[in-house]
């Protein structure tokens, strides 16, 4: 790989660990004003800036580093208590989030500089955030950027300013070799504050034939005013820390420490000297008398002045005294990076696309080991029966674990709705808590992915519509404070995902009476309080009086049901009026893999997913050509599969029912044999069929024999339009 | 008078190529300059070699000067302040994008 592509490759990695980030920081942001002890989490969002900044630096993304730098400012405020908490500051906070999340996108998109759009956009978001700091430090951050650019002009002209801290500099002689490149942590470094006076050390570089032009031979001396903190200059050189020689000295130190300093680097002792006179950290008679001392050792201790009587072991026990607040950091850090690696080896990341090819194969295994299974039963031979069924067992947990592996907990998805919850309650001018349980509960990555738009959509209409105004509500004698309920539990092979909401309920009389005006339902009809509810999943219905922004349009609710469909869901709603609404979504666990009925029709085999199967009973011998039968006192209507598909061959003697529900509505199946219940592996039908409807997809069987997945709800609907609508090219298709 | 003009970057990528390269240049003659005009990138290593390249100079007496500095040279060398210490004439031009 070339060196250009692993860069690409950590930019993409820094901009996923940074979205990562991103969230995380929302989140505590979201949860900042609720927690008893928020310190932890400031914590937590200082760190997530922090780091942010710093890879940021180290890719040379000025404009994210300065931006993200006044954010981290602020949050350093707020964990020093300078600032309090407050939800203006969490407001605050949050555009910035989007805008870091905006710039690093920007990144990705190949934009590696910041445009005046964006910046304008940030310096106004900064404006805001800028009056929780103090007036003084704001001036301060605010003009880094300038400042690094008088820092050339200055250092150029040979002007001199004295800094409050010196830094030694020698860099590792992987440095290079590793795409660290010490310039760029300079330059990094030059955004914290000034560098008054800077000399490159090459004097390590050996003569030219010896000279390796990838190892780094290059050391700096700085002189670097700032007002950051030692840990924050210290955190410049985080990367490079391992190899290198870092020292960072404030300028007020013991003359003591910095004569150690001179004796611990590689360079000649008296040009080192004359570098700290230079930079003003020494005066020339100090460091005389301290390089004397030393020459002369303890023999002369006693004459020499009081300042530098101590041996040169104590003068290093003292500046290991001194940086111990630097030791202290370098642990935390050591120690945040064995806690980093620890849960690196206890997740990887996983590109989802090798997940589906896994899970894929795993099918194709489970399809023949059924097809081993089978021949095994009829070798009618006992050892290899036992040997079958344990590797069908085996095989099992296999397909098992491999799903598993696509489990992800449903929290997270439901945790982006703060955020909403906060934005739309602001919009709307009502006061509205969301209440989380069941956040664990586990459910395949590509449902969550898909369920998020219906769930948008349903908790912005309960918010719109659900939930009444302030007045209203205390009028009503309800907690002035509305509350919204996402809650997710496993029920029966599939998850149950609740929005409910503590608002006014559907009006069952007024959804009625708009059906009616909509000619949806007939005037007389008499329907269930559920099948009511049902309506407001129809296209173009709202009963909102008012349209907002938000909802009320008649759009988005038969989309929710669209959606949910598609996932091969239901939704179904409960509410009283004055009391509240919940709208509940059962999904099943996995799209890959469902449990199916296997019936035979002909020489064909389909299968029907086994949750929408009610029973099965005798077709009974009087019905004749009749499309509808007697079930129990109730009207079955009749779907006879042999002329939809198109099988032509004799019946046989004795015909099956398999009872179909679908939202509510029963159908019967007309086939010729029930084979059994069967766990199988959806294939999606290519291309070439996606116009067929009533197939859902396709699966192999054992036999190798390709059986079609009967798509329930459409089938039906056939049934309900009384047209054939399959064309007759809808064959059955084996192998 | 020999004349070497550097067009190619001066980064890790390209430092032993051009370690090579100057180091033949510096053998080539004894009153030298080098063109950075089309140095469109420097890092670490290509200071480096600046360094290594004028210190073997002075050290087999020979001249050698930088000219027409780039402005990312011009930035790297005032970065580690070393525009003073080298000694070559150099047009500023600061402000050009």
């Amino acid at each position: 790989m070339s060196f250009d592509e692993e860069m690409r490759e950590a930019l993409q990695t820094f901009t996923i660990e940074s979205l990562e980030l991103l969230q995380d920081m929302e989140d505590c942001l979201l949860s900042l004003e609720d927690d008893e002890d928020p310190s932890e989490r400031v914590n937590a969002i200082f760190r997530a800036a922090h780091t942010i900044k710093g890879s940021s630096g180290l890719f040379g993304l000025d404009h994210i580093v300065s931006f993200t730098h006044v954010v981290e400012s602020v949050l350093d405020a707020l964990r020093d208590g300078k600032i309090g908490i407050s939800s203006e500051l969490v407001a605050a906070l949050l555009p910035c989030c989007d805008h870091i999340a905006l710039l690093i996108r920007n990144v990705v998109d190949g934009q590696l500089e910041a445009d005046p759009a964006m910046s304008e956009a940030g310096r106004t978001l900064l404006d805001e955030l800028q009056q929780f700091l103090q007036p003084v430090s704001v001036l301060d951050k605010a003009v880094t950027v300038n400042e690094k650019q008088d820092v050339l002009e200055a250092s150029g002209g040979g002007t001199m300013d004295s800094g409050n801290w010196h830094l030694s500099l020698r860099f590792g002689p992987d440095s290079l070799r590793d795409g660290m490149d010490p310039l760029s942590f300079i330059r990094y470094l030059s955004t914290l504050g000034s560098i008054a006076q800077l000399t490159t050390i090459s004097e390590s570089m050996p003569i030219a034939d010896q000279m390796d032009p990838e190892t780094c031979y290059l050391g700096f001396e700085i002189n670097f005013k700032s007002t950051a903190s030692k840990e924050e200059i210290e955190g410049v050189f985080e990367f490079v820390r391992e190899n290198s020689t870092i020292r960072i000295l404030p300028m007020d130190s013991e003359i003591d420490e910095f004569i150690s300093l001179i004796k611990e680097l590689p360079e000649d002792d008296s040009f080192l000297g004359q570098l700290l006179v230079k930079s003003g950290a020494l005066t020339r008679r100090e460091l005389e008398e301290a390089l004397n001392l030393q020459g002369e050792g303890d023999a002369e201790e006693g004459s020499q002045s009081a300042k530098l009587k101590q041996p040169i072991g104590e003068i290093l026990v003292e500046q290991q005294v001194v940086q111990q607040p630097i030791v202290s950091a370098a642990l935390d850090k050591q120690k945040q990076i064995k806690d980093n690696k620890a849960r690196e080896n206890q997740s990887i990341r996983v590109d989802a696309e090798r997940l589906d090819i896994l899970i894929d194969l795993i099918g194709e295994l489970v399809i023949s080991s059924a097809g081993v299974n089978i021949r095994a039963l009829e070798a009618r031979e006992t050892g290899l029966q036992e040997a079958s069924s344990e590797m069908m067992r085996l095989v099992e947990e296999v397909r098992d674990s491999a799903l598993q592996l696509r489990m992800v907990p449903i929290g997270t998805t439901f945790s982006r709705f703060q955020r909403v919850v906060r934005d739309v309650s602001k919009e709307l001018g009502k006061d509205i808590e969301l209440i989380i349980s069941g956040g664990d509960t586990e459910v395949d990555k590509s449902v969550v992915e898909k369920i998020g738009d219906p769930l948008m959509h349903l908790v912005r209409n309960s918010m719109d519509h659900g939930i009444e105004t302030a007045d209203l509500r205390s009028q009503r004698g309800k907690p002035v404070r509305g509350s919204l309920r996402l809650n997710a539990y496993h029920a029966s092979g599939s998850i149950v995902i609740e929005v409910s909401d503590d608002g006014g309920g559907l009006n069952r009389d007024r959804i009625l009476e708009k059906a009616i005006e909509r000619g949806l339902v007939q005037p007389n009809a008499v329907l269930s309080d559920q099948d009511v509810y049902a309506l407001i999943f129809e296209p173009g219905f709202s009963t909102a009086q008012q349209v907002s922004n938000l909802s009320g349009r008649g759009v988005g609710m038969d989309v929710v049901k669209r959606n949910v469909t598609a996932l091969r869901g239901r939704i179904e709603v409960e509410s009283q009026i004055g009391i509240g609404t919940t709208m509940r979504i059962h999904l099943p666990l996995t799209l890959a893999i469902i449990d199916g009925f296997m019936v035979g029709v002909g020489k064909s085999t389909f299968v029907i997913p086994l949750d929408q199967i009610l029973e099965c009973v005798a077709l009974p011998d009087d019905t004749g050509e009749r499309e509808y039968v007697d079930l129990r006192g109730e009207v079955l209507p009749l779907i006879r599969l042999r002329p939809l598909f198109d099988i032509n061959c004799e019946p046989p003697r004795r015909e099956n029912i398999v009872v179909v529900e679908y939202a509510g509505n029963k159908a019967g199946f007309i086939v010729d044999r029930l084979l059994g219940e069967f766990q199988t592996v959806i294939k999606p039908l290519s291309k070439l069929f996606v116009h067929i409807k009533g197939v859902a997809g396709s699966t192999i069987l054992g036999s190798g024999k390709v059986a079609l997945i009967l798509d329930v709800p459409t089938l039906m609907e056939f049934v309900s339009s009384k047209n054939t609508l399959v064309p007759p090219s809808l064959s059955q298709h084996s192998s | 008078m020999q004349t070497l003009t550097i067009d190619d970057e001066l980064t890790i990528f390209t430092a032993a190529e051009q370690k090579q390269n100057l180091l033949a240049f510096l053998n080539s003659a004894d009153d030298l300059e080098v063109n950075l005009a089309k140095v469109e990138e420097m890092d670490t290593a290509g200071l480096q070699l600046l360094i290594l390249i004028k210190r073997e100079a002075a050290q087999t007496d020979k001249k050698l000067r930088f000219v027409m500095h780039s402005k990312v040279v011009l930035d790297i060398l005032e970065l580690a302040n070393l525009t003073t210490a080298f000694g070559d004439q150099v047009i500023l031009a600061h402000n050009e994008g």
